[in-house]
């Protein structure tokens, strides 16, 4: 360890140099050269160069095939964190373009270079196998959404939903490097199959138990299980929509790859036990019983939800419960249905914010009732609408119904012989048939009810349309054809040998 | 071929979506011309099937393979007996809501997506792949009863859709633990129906699977969503939700839950069949009182599937076949009293309060609509000739055989049927009640050239099938010893 290989970590990084210099570029063509333009034409150059940064590393990492572990695990490229960063920046450049018809801020060049910032913070955490890189990427990224949540400085409600972000995520974070602390203490590496090396063995000794409870509390809040997800419904609501639209499908992408990571292989041999009726003390009963929770609170939340915004937060929770099911499984074929319902909730829901901010800038708020008779009045995004309504309910042949079933079987899969999670799996399946019930409130004001005496068309903008139909057409198509993402998926995880 | 009832109807459905709303004419056109070609596929298909050649794979490519999971279509006799039905039921609902002028094209839309995805689960022979077109049909209800229904339908759609949700909720966590249970990684049927579950599995996967799907059949007491379903839907939707959709639970129920669990079959057999009896004189009982028109028809819905269900656990041939002939019957004879009530009478009358009716003097008014409801009626009273006669007295020996006491209650209800029909059919259309209002200053409007087509399609099937069962019999009967069956036959349940 005493010569750090520099270029060779640069050649391994160069997916990340690329978003950072495209970071850096948005700033400075928007501060030095664009300053005295209209804002639109701000916005659309600086979404241009972010997709093209985006796109840029996403073609290296096609055509260059790079294998490689700089310092053991600080940066690991292999064919698993290569297509999970694709799907990352394919997420930032939809983000970027459903942010093009905002008009909450004027510092263009800030807002896309804190997106891209925030993007190589992510890519960081995927790519990253040690405590000490893990934390700061993950502040990285979370520093980065901060501001993005806060972004539309006239807004109070945008003010307050930062603040509320920034508050748990500070307090999360000095949960979690608590917890990373004392994980290094106890195994004297940082190098996460190394701790679960030197731990391998050893009973399950309080200080490990406190590690592995403040590590879970962290991961808990950025992935907005229950009860850590009190941030999410106020953020989601008050940040601007594309800032939110952000939070909810990158930041849940890399910290649930992260997430079970860590779990699978730091804590690898505190499994435990999830099973009813005989519990067995280590990881898997402590997210089982996250998993509940947030399944049934998320759902029966959402019901009462009168706000779009407020709506898709508590569906994030309920969601994240969902997801968490992959990580319990703790195996390969976790780790790729955790991946493929992540990534297709993460398209699923940029496409529902997406919406949002369509009729958002026409109508100026985001409540169920802004959405009446809005079949009537934007037929396209109302029929995208629906698909994503119905894919994130569960209905095929969606991706978000498929996505499911793979969790669920691969779950109770994990426990073959016993049946150990058929619990939390009824449970599970029970509270997607309540959530049916919430997304077809937003599909009745969509399709049902009438519009408004004076409503008019909405006009959605070109690209807003193309970006809404891709990721509709997406989520069809990986609802038809799941084999597309889950047989790379597989290849992938069967190389990287999780 | 037969594959090709799905996709026609879908591809009806993208058709219509790219059409200008302002032609609604065109969209009429459309879904009329797609329901027909889907029939005559169906129609043909079904010639073209051999009768007792077993189940006949039209199409099987492998779809996710990491998981075993295969694009699977096949029939056999039961399954095309159900696609004809299907066939018949969509092309007679068309014809009956000809006169609808509201977001005509969506209408269609919906509607030819919920028959393609009927056609699908029929034709279906990889689990993940039925529950796909299962659940696929669940939308398009909510939206054909919220959008164009009446009274109450706001209420009646979520419910409905509530209901299946739950109920395909409970299936599909029967169907992954049984994936799970089988290690074999597959959700081929075949593959499946030859894997021994053991028998403290079957003991609650059964029931689970059974009532998950029977919730759709209306299998009291699961069956509240039903009438106040058909209710609120309207016309097309209600016939459809009669005729096919609660085949689909009851086709589920024999398709899925029977043959993958016999032995829980064997453990519950008792008491599916007394939900089905209770369900049988519950719904006569309740549909001899009600005030509105169509809350008889939905109640005697609920009456009728009894008997397919009652029919399905007698686990005899007689029994088994009477249940698939009288889910033939039903969909043909509820769908004919649901055009009539709906169709001819309320989008004429606005009114389908029974007393009100009876001052209306109906037979002379729309004495074809008198004559068809009258038709109707002898129909589903059971009476010799037609269809419901040869279905319901199969799985009343069949139910001899099995469960005699229970044969005996449902011959009750045969009887309460009767007076409810009659009770309806007079109050209706024969009332020698005065009129207390005004005589009305308006005619009705003549019953349209549509209808009467309708009509004449759905008594004729009727007619040739109660006159000649061997039509649908000899489809039917050999499908019962196909492979599939194997694990209920091999338990001596037949």
């Amino acid at each position: 360890m005493n010569s750090v290989p520099y270029f060779e970590v640069l050649k391994l990084a160069a997916p990340e140099t690329i978003v950072v210099l495209a970071a850096l570029v948005v700033l400075a063509v928007d501060l030095l050269v664009m300053r005295a333009e209209p804002v639109r034409y701000r916005l659309a150059v600086g979404a241009a160069f972010t997709c093209l940064g985006c796109l840029a590393a996403v073609f290296w990492m096609f055509n260059i095939d790079q294998h490689g572990n700089a310092m053991q695990g600080m940066l690991v490229v292999d064919p698993l964190t290569r297509l999970v960063k694709q799907a990352l920046l394919v997420l930032t450049v939809f983000t970027a373009v459903i942010s093009l018809e905002s008009n909450f801020t004027e510092h263009v060049g800030e807002y896309f270079a804190l997106v891209l910032l925030a993007t190589v913070g992510m890519m960081f955490m995927i790519s990253s196998e040690d405590i000490l890189m893990i934390f700061v990427s993950l502040e990285l990224t979370s520093l980065s959404l901060y501001i993005l949540a806060a972004f539309a400085k006239q807004s109070l409600n945008s003010a307050e939903a930062a603040l509320k972000y920034f508050l748990f995520g500070s307090m999360a974070a000095a949960f979690t490097l608590f917890g990373l602390s004392l994980l290094y203490g106890l195994s004297g590496a940082t190098n996460l199959s190394q701790i679960a090396a030197a731990l391998k063995g050893q009973a399950l000794d309080p200080l490990l138990v406190a590690a592995l409870v403040m590590t879970v509390i962290g991961f808990g809040f950025k992935v907005a299980a229950v009860p850590f997800h009190l941030w999410a419904p106020d953020a989601y609501q008050g940040a601007p929509t594309p800032s939110a639209a952000f939070i909810a499908s990158g930041s849940k992408l890399a910290s649930f790859f992260l997430f079970a990571k860590v779990m699978m292989l730091g804590f690898a041999g505190a499994e435990g036990s999830g099973s009813w009726g005989s519990l067995v003390p280590g990881w898997v009963p402590v997210l089982a019983v996250l998993a509940a929770f947030s399944m049934v609170l998320g759902n029966l939340t959402a019901i009462v939800q009168s706000n779009v915004k407020r709506l898709l937060a508590y569906s994030a929770v309920a969601h994240a419960g969902y997801a968490l099911l992959g990580v319990l499984a703790g195996n390969q074929q976790g780790i790729s249905s955790l991946l493929y319902y992540v990534v297709t909730y993460a398209l699923t829901t940029l496409g529902a914010f997406g919406v949002v901010a369509v009729v958002e800038n026409a109508t100026g708020d985001a409540r169920l009732t802004d959405f009446a008779g809005l079949g009537r009045r934007a037929p396209l995004v109302s029929f995208c609408m629906m698909i994503f309504m119905l894919s994130l309910a569960g209905i095929p042949p969606l991706a978000g119904f498929f996505g499911k079933f793979y969790l669920f079987a691969t779950a109770v899969g994990s426990t073959a012989q016993s049946l150990g999670l058929v619990w939390l799996i009824t449970l599970a399946i029970a509270m997607s048939a309540v959530s049916l019930y919430y997304y077809l409130q937003v599909l009745k004001q969509i399709y049902v009810v009438e519009a408004p005496v004076d409503a008019q068309m909405i006009r959605a903008p070109l690209p807003s349309k193309i970006a809404l139909s891709l990721l509709a057409l997406a989520v069809v198509v990986l609802g038809c054809a799941p084999n597309l993402l889950v047989g790379k998926l597989v290849a992938a995880i069967k190389i990287a040998g999780l | 071929m037969l594959a090709w009832t799905v996709y026609i109807s879908f591809l009806g459905v993208a058709v219509l979506m790219l059409l200008d709303p302002a032609h609604k004419r065109a969209a009429r056109m459309i879904g009329l011309v797609t329901a027909l070609v889907g029939f005559v596929i169906a129609l043909a298909g079904t010639l073209q099937y051999q009768a007792g050649s077993g189940v006949l794979t039209i199409c099987r490519v492998p779809w996710i393979p990491s998981l075993g999971i295969a694009y699977h279509l096949a029939a056999d006799g039961i399954s095309l007996t159900l696609v004809i039905l299907t066939g018949i039921a969509a092309v007679a609902g068309i014809l009956f809501s000809w006169n609808v002028e509201h977001r005509v094209k969506e209408f269609f839309a919906f509607y030819l997506a919920l028959i393609g995805g009927v056609y699908g689960v029929f034709l279906s022979f990889d689990l993940l792949l039925l529950f796909v077109f299962y659940e696929l049909a669940i939308i398009p209800k909510y939206f054909l009863i919220a959008i164009w229904g009446s009274t109450n339908k706001e209420y009646g759609a979520m419910k409905l859709a509530l209901y299946s949700f739950v109920g395909s909720a409970m299936v599909l966590i029967g169907l992954v633990a049984a994936f799970v249970v089988a290690g074999a990684n597959t959700m081929s049927l075949f593959e499946l129906a030859k894997y021994p579950f053991p028998e403290s599995f079957q003991y609650w996967a059964f029931p689970l699977v059974f009532v998950g799907f029977a919730v759709l059949a209306g299998l009291w007491p699961f069956h509240t969503w039903a009438p106040t379903g058909h209710v609120a839907a309207p016309t097309a939707a209600s016939m459809l939700l009669a005729g096919v959709v609660m085949k689909l639970g009851a086709y589920g129920a024999l398709r899925v839950a029977m043959t993958l669990f016999p032995l829980g079959l064997k453990a519950w057999q008792n008491e599916v069949g007394l939900l089905a009896v209770i369900g049988i004189i519950y719904g006569a009982m309740v549909a001899l009182v009600q005030k509105d028109f169509k809350f008889v028809i939905g109640y005697s819905s609920v009456s009728h599937m009894g008997f397919v269900l009652l029919g399905l656990v007698t686990l005899n041939e007689i029994g088994l076949s009477g249940a698939v002939l009288q889910m033939f019957s039903h969909g043909i004879i509820a769908g004919l009293l649901f055009g009539v009530v709906g169709r001819m009478v309320y989008d004429r009358t606005h009114t389908r309060e029974l007393a009100v009716l009876q001052g209306m003097s109906l037979s002379s008014a729309i004495p074809f609509a008198a004559v068809t409801f009258a038709i109707a009626s002898v129909a589903s009273m059971g009476l010799p000739g037609f269809s419901g006669f040869v279905a319901e007295l199969q799985v009343l020996i069949g139910a001899w055989h099995a469960f005699p006491t229970l044969a005996v209650l449902a011959g009750f209800g045969i009887l309460v049927g009767v007076a409810y029909t009659l009770r309806a059919l007079q109050q209706a259309f024969f009332s020698e009640h005065v009129p207390a209002v005004e005589p009305r200053t308006h005619p009705l409007e003549a019953i349209s050239i549509p209808e009467r087509f309708g009509a004449v399609i759905l008594i004729g099937t009727s007619l040739l099938i109660g006159l000649y069962p061997r039509l649908l019999l000899d489809l039917i009967v050999p499908s019962f010893s196909s492979p599939l069956f194997e694990g209920l036959r091999k338990g001596g349940l037949f």
